[in-house]
C-alpha cells in the first residue's frame, strides 16, 4: 500500500464519470478535504445462521480484489485501516439472510469503509445491508462468488435527509456462479452507487436490479457497468426510478462491455423513471459496448414518463381519489423489484417510505 | 330513483394538433331500471360520450350538462362521479401494473363505501362475485387487468359491476370479444346488477347479439357524434339488417 494522497486524480466535474455530480455537495469526499475519523459503524443485526463468519481484520491481510479509477474507491481502497470481512463456508446453503445495518452513524466525520464478502465454493447466500441514520460514508464493496456460488445482495439506502453516501459494490462473479444485486434507494442528500461486475469464468450470471425515489433537492446517482470477459455469461440490468419535488435530480448511467472473448454473451438493461412533478431531473444513458459478434443477446431499454392518465383514470373511476391513484400506481411501479426482497418486513417498511415521500412532494 | 341526464352534450378531444370536436349535441335521459341501447358506426363517438359522462380528462365538454339526480356532474372529478353511483365498463379496460385485484377491489370498495368492508364478509363478497362471473380465485392475486385476456378483463368489469353496486352503469363494447358462453355468463351479470340495484343501464354495442340476453327498452341509432335515431328494441334488428348508410351522411 503506497498509493499517496496526492496521487488520486481529484474530479474536477468534467470527467465522464463526474459530469452529472454536484462535487460540492460530496463533502469532502472526492478531494479529501472531508475529516476522516475512525468511525466502524458497519455490524451484524440478527444473529448469524451458521457457515457464516465475520470478522474485522487488519486491511493488508485483505488486499483488494479489483482495481478502480473511481476517485473516491482509490481512496477508500488505501485508506481504510480494515475491513469488514463476511466469509460463507464452502458448500452451505444459508436459510436466512445475514442482516448487516450501519450503526451510530454521524456527521461530524467521515467514514472510509472497506468490506468484502467472500462466498465459498457452491454455496447460497443473501446480504442485506440496512443504511439508515445521517452519515458521510465511502465504501468500497467487494464481493468475490467462488465458482457455482449464488448471492443475492441487498443494500438499502434509507438514510436521513443529511447522508452523503459514495460507495462502489464490486462483484467477481465465478464459473457457474449467480449474482442478484437489489438496490433500495429512498433517503439521504447525495447518493452515489457504482454497482459493478466482473465475471471471472464461463456460465456465470448476474443480476442487478434497483428503485430509488428522490424527492426535492437529492441527488441519487447509480452507475452499473458490466463486464462480460467470459464466454457465456448473462446479465441482466433493472432499474426503476420515481422522482417528485423541486431539483430532485437522479442519474442511471448502464454500462456494458462485451469484449471479444465473450461469445455466447447475453445482456439486457433497462431503466424506467416515473417522473412525477415539474422540476425533477432523471438523467437514463444505457451504453453497449461490443467486440464480439458471437452473442445471444444484448439490448437495452430506457424510459422517462409521468403518471399514465389512463391508469390513474381507470382507478378513479371506481372512486378511488386521485392521492390513492397516484399511490396505488407508484407501489405498483415499484413492486416489481421491491418483491424480490422476500422479507416482508422490510418491503412493507420500504412502502411506507415511498407512500410518505409521495406525501412530502404532494405537499410542495 | 336515479336519473341521468344529458343535454346537449358538446365534446371535443385534446390532441397535439389542438381540439377536434366529436359530440355535436346528444340528448339523453336514462332512469333507474331502464336499459338503453347505443348503436353505431366506428368512430361516430359513442365511446366519447362514455368517457366524457364519466369524466375522462382528455375530453372537454365545450356545451351542454350533465346531471345524475339534478347534481352537476361536471363539476365533480372522476372519482366523485363513481361515488355519485356513475360506473363505466371500458372498451378497452387498462392494465395497472403490480396493484393487485385484491387490492384495487377493497380500495374501490372502501373509497365508495366510505368505511373498509368489513374483511370476513368482503373475502366471501369478492369470491362469490368471481365466482359469478366464471372466474379462477387466482385473479385476485394477479395484477388488475395484466396479461388478461380480451374476454377477461370483460368479465373483471361486470364482477366489478356487480361488487361496486352503482345507480346507472355504461357499459361500453362489454359483448365485443366474448365467446357465446362469456356472453352469456357476461350478460347475467349485468341482469343480476339491474335486479338487484334497479339498475339503470346505457349499453353500447354492434351486435344484437347481447340484445337477446338483455333486453333494451330503447335503442338509439348514434352516428356523426349525436343521436339520429330513437325506437324500441325492433329498431336493433333493422340496423343488423340494413347497417347504417341511411344515416351516416345525417
Ligand atoms: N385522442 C384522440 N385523438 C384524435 N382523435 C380522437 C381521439 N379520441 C377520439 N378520437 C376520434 O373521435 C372519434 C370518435 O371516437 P370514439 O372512440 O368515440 O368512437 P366509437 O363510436 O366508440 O367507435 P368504435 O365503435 O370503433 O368503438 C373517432 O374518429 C376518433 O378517431
Ligand atoms: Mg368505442
Amino acid at each position: 500500500m503506497s498509493l499517496l494522497t496526492t496521487n488520486y486524480l481529484t474530479p474536477t466535474g468534467r470527467e465522464e464519470a463526474w459530469r452529472f455530480t454536484p462535487l460540492n455537495r460530496l463533502a469532502g469526499l472526492h478531494d479529501g478535504t472531508s475529516i476522516t475519523g475512525d468511525r466502524k459503524s458497519l455490524g451484524v443485526r440478527k444473529a448469524l445462521p451458521p457457515g457464516v463468519n465475520i470478522s474485522r481484520v487488519s486491511a493488508e491481510l485483505v488486499p483488494s480484489d479489483s482495481v478502480s479509477d473511481d476517485a473516491i474507491t482509490q481512496r477508500v481502497q488505501s485508506e481504510a485501516a480494515d475491513v469488514f470481512l463476511v466469509e460463507v463456508a464452502p458448500n452451505h446453503s444459508l436459510q436466512e439472510p445475514i442482516y448487516l445495518d450501519r450503526q451510530r452513524s454521524g456527521m461530524d466525520s467521515a467514514e472510509l469503509s472497506r468490506v468484502r464478502i467472500n462466498v465459498g465454493l457452491h454455496s447460497q447466500a443473501t446480504v442485506i445491508v440496512e443504511n439508515v441514520g445521517n452519515a458521510i460514508l465511502a465504501e468500497d464493496v467487494e464481493i468475490v462468488l467462488s465458482p457455482g456460488a449464488t448471492l443475492t445482495f441487498i443494500t438499502l439506502q434509507e438514510w436521513g435527509p443529511d447522508s452523503v453516501h459514495a460507495a462502489r459494490h464490486h462483484a467477481t462473479v465465478g464459473a457457474d456462479a449467480t449474482f442478484k444485486s437489489i438496490t433500495v434507494t429512498v433517503g439521504g442528500s447525495l447518493v452515489r452507487l457504482l454497482p459493478r461486475v466482473d465475471f471471472s469464468g464461463p456460465g456465470s450470471s448476474a443480476e442487478l436490479v434497483g428503485v430509488y425515489f428522490a424527492t426535492a433537492g437529492q441527488h441519487f446517482e447509480h452507475r452499473m457497468h458490466v463486464d462480460h470477459g467470459v464466454p457465456r455469461a448473462k446479465s441482466r440490468v433493472n432499474y426503476k426510478g420515481a422522482l417528485a419535488g423541486d431539483k430532485a435530480h437522479t442519474v442511471w448511467i448502464g454500462d456494458v462491455y462485451i469484449r471479444a472473448a465473450a461469445e455466447g454473451t447475453d445482456t439486457y438493461e433497462l431503466n424506467r423513471n416515473l417522473l412525477l412533478s415539474d422540476g425533477a431531473r432523471a438523467d437514463s444513458v444505457p451504453n453497449l459496448e461490443i467486440e464480439t459478434g458471437e452473442i445471444v443477446g444484448a439490448g437495452h431499454a430506457s424510459t422517462t414518463g409521468r403518471f399514465d392518465d389512463e391508469q390513474l383514470f381507470y382507478l378513479m373511476s371506481r372512486g378511488i381519489p386521485m392521492d390513492q391513484a397516484r399511490r396505488l400506481v407508484v407501489r405498483g411501479f415499484f413492486s416489481e423489484i421491491i418483491s424480490q426482497i422476500h422479507d416482508e418486513v422490510i418491503e412493507e417498511r420500504l412502502m411506507g417510505r415511498i407512500d410518505s415521500e409521495l406525501d412530502k412532494a404532494g405537499q410542495q | 330513483m336515479s336519473t341521468l341526464e344529458i343535454r346537449g352534450l358538446e365534446v371535443s378531444v385534446t390532441t397535439e394538433k389542438g381540439p377536434i370536436e366529436i359530440l355535436k349535441g346528444v340528448d339523453l335521459t336514462i332512469r333507474s331500471g331502464e336499459t338503453h341501447a347505443i348503436m353505431g358506426p366506428n368512430g361516430s363517438g359513442k365511446s366519447t360520450l362514455a368517457y366524457a359522462i364519466a369524466g375522462h380528462p382528455k375530453y372537454t365538454i365545450t356545451r351542454g350538462s350533465l346531471t345524475l339526480d339534478g347534481e352537476n356532474l361536471l363539476e365533480m372529478k372522476v372519482d366523485e362521479r363513481a361515488k355519485a353511483g356513475l360506473f363505466l365498463a371500458m372498451q378497452y379496460p387498462v392494465e395497472v401494473p403490480g396493484v393487485s385485484v385484491s387490492n384495487f377491489l377493497r380500495t374501490a370498495a372502501t373509497a365508495l363505501r366510505g368505511e373498509a368492508p368489513k374483511l370476513r364478509t368482503w373475502v366471501g363478497e369478492v369470491k362469490s362475485a368471481m365466482k359469478a362471473l366464471n372466474m379462477d380465485a387466482s385473479f385476485s392475486e394477479r395484477n388488475v387487468n395484466e396479461g388478461f385476456s380480451g374476454g377477461e378483463k370483460k368479465r373483471h368489469e361486470i364482477m366489478q359491476l356487480e361488487l361496486l353496486k352503482p345507480k346507472i352503469a355504461i357499459l361500453d363494447e362489454t359483448d365485443s370479444g366474448l365467446d357465446v358462453d362469456a356472453l352469456k355468463i357476461v350478460s347475467e351479470g349485468v341482469n343480476r346488477a339491474k335486479e338487484a340495484n334497479d339498475l339503470g343501464i346505457l349499453l353500447i354495442t354492434h351486435y344484437t347479439r347481447i340484445l337477446r340476453y338483455i333486453k333494451p327498452d330503447f335503442v338509439h341509432v348514434f352516428a356523426n357524434g349525436h343521436i339520429v335515431e330513437e325506437g324500441g328494441p325492433e329498431l336493433a334488428e333493422k340496423l343488423e339488417e340494413h347497417g347504417y348508410v341511411e344515416y351516416v351522411n345525417s
